[in-house]
């Protein structure tokens, strides 16, 4: 009895990860329940664009998470998070610019690219996406090996593109920021622990204060 | 009705062209989807039925006089106009206006109308209602977020309400002024905008046959969500003109200062014409969604009012006065 407890536990913490797929399907699949349900607003294209590029921004944000998380507390397990995330942002994010080429502006080239050239929004929004092209490209173990040391570096364009998608948000929200400027601060924070000098202070004084270690409640 | 002179027929979509393209969006969008939309008969177009609270539920659709406005665009559908609204004094989401706007009271109501003018005088809703009855004017919405309405307002010319109090020799302006009240508005407690909602008009414009006091619309008293009780209409420029819920009027000889001017100066201009020659830095002014269809249509300039209204800008560069 004991040995399936344990075995149950050590499944469910081996496992919980796993729930980062329902959770990131889930925003899509309410759009496809709304869609059939008729609840997409008198303005059906731009719920749906929004109901996109939201749940976009936030993947990424949340695959932003993964590395301080390790960093801060030694969880090591949400690392293996940071696929799935930022690949699922990805999907949102091209969702979300299919929508507006295709449903919005009905493959018309000539409003596209004048659309795109007029405003900057657009435009960000369009390179944020571009640049998180190659990383799904190359999410893959294969990649990973290929690229070696290479492939770290060009995984670091999520610092790019991140900063863009909270610039494409700032861009497009009419008068009152303060929505997009919260992610805007989330981001930035994010970004701010990764600076070298900044993570070594961080696991400097950790080493201070073995408490704050995870791994010591075990003593 | 007014007498509008038709637009000429080269400048509309024949409606078998638009007809065509909506079926073809249809088609990419089941793709895009992945989903078996071409089995659902136009599901995109059917209204949405709102939770809203008592005093703000939309009745049944009232039958409109007409169908279509001049140029033959078919009446935005009741629901869609009264549950799909932008009054960032009740809530910034298009869809959340109508469930709050029952917090508005719109009676005892008065409107004050003031500054230089020979009569200054504070009317009561009832007393204006009987003064100047209202009469029925499909116009088209066009708001600056790049959709449009075409609806059936009630209401009577804003020129009858200026000739009651017979404004001074040096009365330029008009400076309308929306309720100022956090409790029926919670949309106000936010500091992010300079409230309340104050809108303006060139004493010209207001007197153009087009302005409109709107009283209603589909035959029926307005509801809280589009402006209750009293509210502008002036069809040629971007909705957000269009103030809801006026309690004052002021005549001035300075050009009043908008709400939205204060809150970005470099979008939102004093006129505000609707201008598919301006870009906007968000939304696509050559383009508009009109709310029911699904591809964009061309925006005709000054909203397709520009044999009415054209003239009293011909000295003005549109593009600096947007």
């Amino acid at each position: 009895m004991r040995e399936t407890n344990r075995s149950i536990v050590s499944i469910a913490q081996r496992s919980w990860t796993h729930l980062v797929h329902p959770l990131a399907l889930a925003p899509l699949a309410l759009l496809v329940l709304d869609f059939f349900g008729n609840n997409l607003t008198a303005n059906p294209i731009q719920d749906i664009t929004l109901r996109t590029g939201l749940p976009a921004l936030v993947l990424l944000v949340l695959s932003l998470v993964c590395t301080p998380l390790n960093t801060l507390f030694g969880w090591k397990r949400v690392l293996t998070l940071r696929r799935p995330l930022g690949l699922y942002a990805f999907l949102y994010a091209a969702i979300h610019m299919l929508i507006f080429f295709v449903l919005d502006y009905g493959l018309d080239f000539q409003l596209i690219w004048q659309t795109t050239m007029e405003k900057p929004y657009v435009l960000v929004g369009l390179a944020a996406l571009l640049l998180l092209l190659p990383l799904a490209i190359t999410s893959t173990k294969g990649w990973q090996r290929r690229l070696g040391k290479r492939w770290k570096i060009l995984h670091r364009l999520v610092y790019i593109a991140a900063p863009l998608a909270i610039l494409h948000f700032i861009w497009l929200v009419k008068a009152d920021i303060r929505e997009p400027l919260v992610y805007g601060a989330v981001v930035a924070l994010l970004l701010i622990v990764r600076i070298p000098a900044i993570r070594q202070y961080i696991r400097s004084r950790q080493r201070r204060e073995p408490a704050a270690q995870p791994i010591d409640t075990r003593a | 009705m007014t007498k509008i002179p038709p637009i000429p027929s080269s400048e509309i979509t024949p409606e078998q062209i638009y007809r065509q393209r909506r079926r073809l969006m249809i088609g990419i969008g089941a793709t895009l989807l992945g989903t078996g939309l071409a089995a659902c008969a136009n599901p995109l177009a059917a209204p949405v039925q709102p939770t809203v609270n008592p005093n703000s539920t939309p009745q049944p659709a009232p039958v409109a006089t007409g169908a279509a406005d001049e140029l033959g665009d078919k009446l935005t559908p009741y629901e869609d106009v009264t549950s799909y609204n932008n009054f960032y004094e009740f809530s910034q989401d298009k869809e959340g206006v109508a469930p709050m706007a029952g917090s508005l009271k719109t009676r005892p109501w008065t409107l004050e109308i003031s500054g230089m003018v020979a009569k200054p005088q504070t009317i009561a809703i009832e007393d204006i209602l009987k003064r100047f009855p209202s009469e029925e004017r499909v116009y088209r919405l066009r708001c600056v977020e790049g959709w449009s309405m075409v609806i059936p307002w009630l209401g009577f010319p804003l020129k009858q309400l200026l000739a009651a109090v017979e404004p001074t020799s040096q009365a330029k302006y008009l400076r309308f002024t929306t309720l100022l009240d956090p409790e029926q508005f919670p949309g106000q407690r936010s500091g992010w905008f300079s409230w309340p909602y104050v809108e303006g008009l060139r004493i010209d414009e207001a007197n153009n046959d087009l302005a409109l006091i709107g009283t209603g619309l589909y035959g029926k008293e307005l509801m809280p969500q589009n402006g209750a009780p009293l509210r502008l209409v002036v069809p040629w420029k971007y909705g957000f003109k269009s103030i809801k819920s006026i309690v004052k009027i002021e005549l001035t000889d300075t050009q009043p200062t908008s709400l939205w001017m204060a809150a970005a100066a470099n979008e939102y201009g004093f006129y505000a014409n609707v201008n598919p020659d301006v870009p906007h830095p968000r939304w696509s002014q050559s383009t508009e969604r009109r709310i029911g269809e699904l591809s964009r249509r061309k925006t005709l300039p000054f909203n397709g009012y520009a044999a009415q209204v054209a003239d009293l800008y011909k000295d003005l560069d549109l593009r600096a006065n947007y």
